[in-house]
């Protein structure tokens, strides 16, 4: 076989057919299923007189719509409603695995499919989210799909794919105190840009990648579909089977002995090749925050925003001046000039227990800020109570947050955590677009600690300086 | 699904690089259960402006563009979310063509899924394509998939590649699960081999 990266020999192991012109017929082992791009599937499905090939090698929960507030009254939006029934209706029918609303495994999918070992090294994980990518920190090759593929894979546990383009972003050195895994990604992005990942699958490398905890390269492979990418993926080191070890879906006894030596052999062989490089210094990276209404558009927390007049090309320009536009910003002001309304700790970027404690540790014995209103959504039930059971709950809500129940929240804005026009808010999650998080409303994508640190002084902050 | 030959039809211009899925179907449409109606949601929030009025500049507006079959657009159509509410969204407006220097993956992928070709053109035919598209009330072009080419009035014919096996899929309407199926006895081999090699993937099944 020769030398092989990681994503080859992930690929290679789930092979089922290939065609002379590379078309190939993937195996995927495992699906996770939201009530959003779901019901038509399944609705195929019966359309079809079809059933799923492996109803366990699947698991549902609902986390798109459902409510972050007090829950033993149902859901109040009929339509919401509608739809988390019909996930919980298709589960029964089908026989798929489900975690409803008054499960305390109940959460993110992103977050719960490594919390239950349902997520494992070396599989191909796919969900009809774009945030599959997430996965890929275990070093599994995990993609978001459509609903049609969803309804493929559920009916004949195969994807027909074409083979990706590799990118190996390397990233070395040692990162500053006061960054984080979201400062790294966020970094990435502003340099390659949102289209910069089209049609590769990314690996992340160097000495910084490698030192991140699980929960990090969570946050990081999360946002690869940020720069475009099909997936990220970081290679399986102790630190991934730690994490593995004694989860209630992860295989037990001699059995995890043999995997563990499967997952420790995926690391990229030295001398495979990939199709292309980028390469950064954990020294230049400083805690980042967005300014505009993509990812790509982000500078560093001592920057300024982009003044248009400064930029030659002239769809980069009018681009800019639309983004500064929707977001209310006057150009080359200094970003820690910029006043907030809202926080939001949470989504499937960084909702699990270590952003909720290094949050904490940014609010802990201070007050947020009068004009300002936050809360913090864990990524899932057991987050929670975690979270909870380390006394996080109170830190917050003494400081003034609002402590919810798990669920993508304000992430996307189909529940009722919704920004309301002009609102702008300092936002742990994945996506600033436009109306993201509400109509009308602005959205800045940081780290939890730069959120946490923003919701006390009312306006964004550099950490690195600042008087915790 | 609805096969995809040739198409002649009205081109609608939105000239923005980076158009994401939040754009083309906000989150308020995507409670729905159904594939149909959504054209309700089609771009929403880009249709009307602060004030709730229509904004008469956008294409959906304008009812030269009401019977567009084809949408001209930017790079990177269609990044971010991975909702197929997106390519249901436009079917239902009738889109059934879409001409971009660039499109996404996922999108790209699920266009596919739907009977509307994504076509990718160089940065320059997209730019003389905005150019006549702004210069006459209505413009339309063919768009040939056997052939691999738009044929534009002036004469001209742009060439696009595309995957030999979506093209067929996409010339016959052909339904990916029941091709898929035809390799079951292939399917069946690969799992009893990898039950075998790696068990912990299979923690459904009796060894």
């Amino acid at each position: 076989m020769g030398s092989q990266t990681l994503f080859e020999k992930i690929w290679n192991q789930h092979v089922v057919r290939e065609e002379p012109d590379g078309t190939t017929l993937l195996y995927i082992d495992r699906q996770l299923v939201h009530e959003v791009t779901s019901p038509q599937a399944f609705e195929g499905l019966r359309l079809a007189g079809r059933s799923p090939r492996r109803p366990l090698a699947a698991l549902a929960v609902p986390d798109h719509n459902v409510p972050t507030t007090d829950r033993s009254q149902g859901i109040s939006d009929p339509m919401s409603a509608v739809q988390i029934s019909t996930l919980e209706n298709n589960c029964a029918e089908f026989g798929i695995p489900y975690y409803g609303m008054q499960d305390i495994r109940q959460g993110i999918v992103h977050v719960i499919g490594p919390e239950q070992g349902f997520t494992l090294p070396g599989m191909t994980i796919v969900c009809g989210d774009s945030h599959t990518s997430t996965h890929g920190a275990f070093g599994a090759l995990a993609f978001g799909i459509g609903t049609s593929e969803v309804e493929h894979v559920l009916a004949t546990q195969c994807l027909v794919q074409k083979r990706p383009q590799t990118m190996e972003i390397r990233v070395e050195g040692t990162l500053p105190d006061y960054c984080s895994p979201k400062d790294v990604i966020l970094a990435i992005i502003g340099r390659i840009g949102i289209g910069g990942g089209i049609g590769q699958v990314v690996e992340y490398t160097g000495a910084i990648i490698r030192s991140f905890s699980m929960e990090g390269r969570m946050t990081l492979c999360n946002m690869s579909i940020e720069a475009g990418a099909r997936a990220g993926l970081v290679s399986p080191d102790e630190k991934t089977v730690e994490y593995v070890k004694g989860r209630p879906l992860s295989p037990q006894g001699e059995t995890f002995e043999q995997a563990r030596k499967a997952w420790l052999d995926l690391s990229t062989d030295s001398g495979a090749r990939y199709d292309n490089l980028v390469e950064l210094q954990g020294e230049d990276i400083s805690p980042q925050v967005t300014w505009g209404t993509n990812p790509g558009m982000v500078t560093d927390v001592n920057g300024t925003v982009p003044n248009p007049a400064d930029i030659e090309d002239e769809k980069v320009r009018s681009a800019t001046q639309r983004a500064l536009d929707y977001m209310g910003l006057q150009p080359s002001i200094p970003v820690c000039d910029i006043q907030i309304d809202r926080v939001f700790i949470g989504s499937c970027t960084n909702s699990r227990i270590e952003d909720l404690r290094v949050a904490a540790k940014y609010v802990q014995g201070k007050r947020v800020s009068g004009k300002v209103k936050a809360m913090v959504v864990p990524g899932s039930g057991l987050v929670k109570q975690q979270a909870e059971e380390e006394g996080l709950d109170r830190i917050f809500r003494e400081a003034g947050f609002e402590w919810r129940e798990p669920g993508c929240s304000m992430c996307l804005a189909m529940n009722a955590d919704v920004l309301t026009p002009g609102e702008r808010c300092a936002s742990t999650s994945n996506r600033n677009f436009e109306g993201r998080q509400g109509k009308g409303g602005r959205t800045h994508l940081v780290s939890p600690a730069m959120a946490a640190a923003a919701a006390v002084e009312g306006h964004f902050v550099d950490i690195r300086s600042w008087n915790v | 699904m609805q096969a995809f030959t040739t198409l002649t039809g009205t081109v609608a211009p939105l000239n923005r690089g980076d158009v994401d899925t939040d754009q083309i179907i906000p989150k308020q449409y995507l409670k729905t259960i159904h594939r149909t109606g959504l054209k309700e949601g089609l771009f929403a929030d880009w249709r009307s402006r602060p004030d709730g009025s229509l904004d008469p500049d956008f294409f959906s507006n304008q009812s030269r563009y009401r019977d567009a079959t084809i949408l001209l657009t930017g790079e990177n159509f269609g990044c971010g979310s991975s909702r197929e509410h997106a390519p249901w969204a436009l079917l239902d407006y009738g889109i059934r063509c879409i001409l971009a220097p660039s499109f996404a993956d996922i999108f790209y992928n699920n266009c596919f899924q739907n009977g509307i070709l994504p076509v990718v053109l160089t940065v320059q035919e997209i730019q003389t394509l905005f150019d006549r598209v702004r210069s006459q009330n209505i413009y339309q072009v063919t768009v040939n998939l056997v052939q691999q080419a738009v044929l534009v009035s002036e004469g001209e014919r742009y060439t696009f590649d595309v995957d030999p096996f979506r093209k067929d899929c996409m010339l016959k309407g052909l339904d990916g699960i029941a091709l898929t199926l035809q390799h079951e006895a292939a399917i069946s081999a690969y799992e009893s081999h990898r039950a075998h090699q790696d068990p912990w993937l299979f923690h459904d099944q009796r060894r």
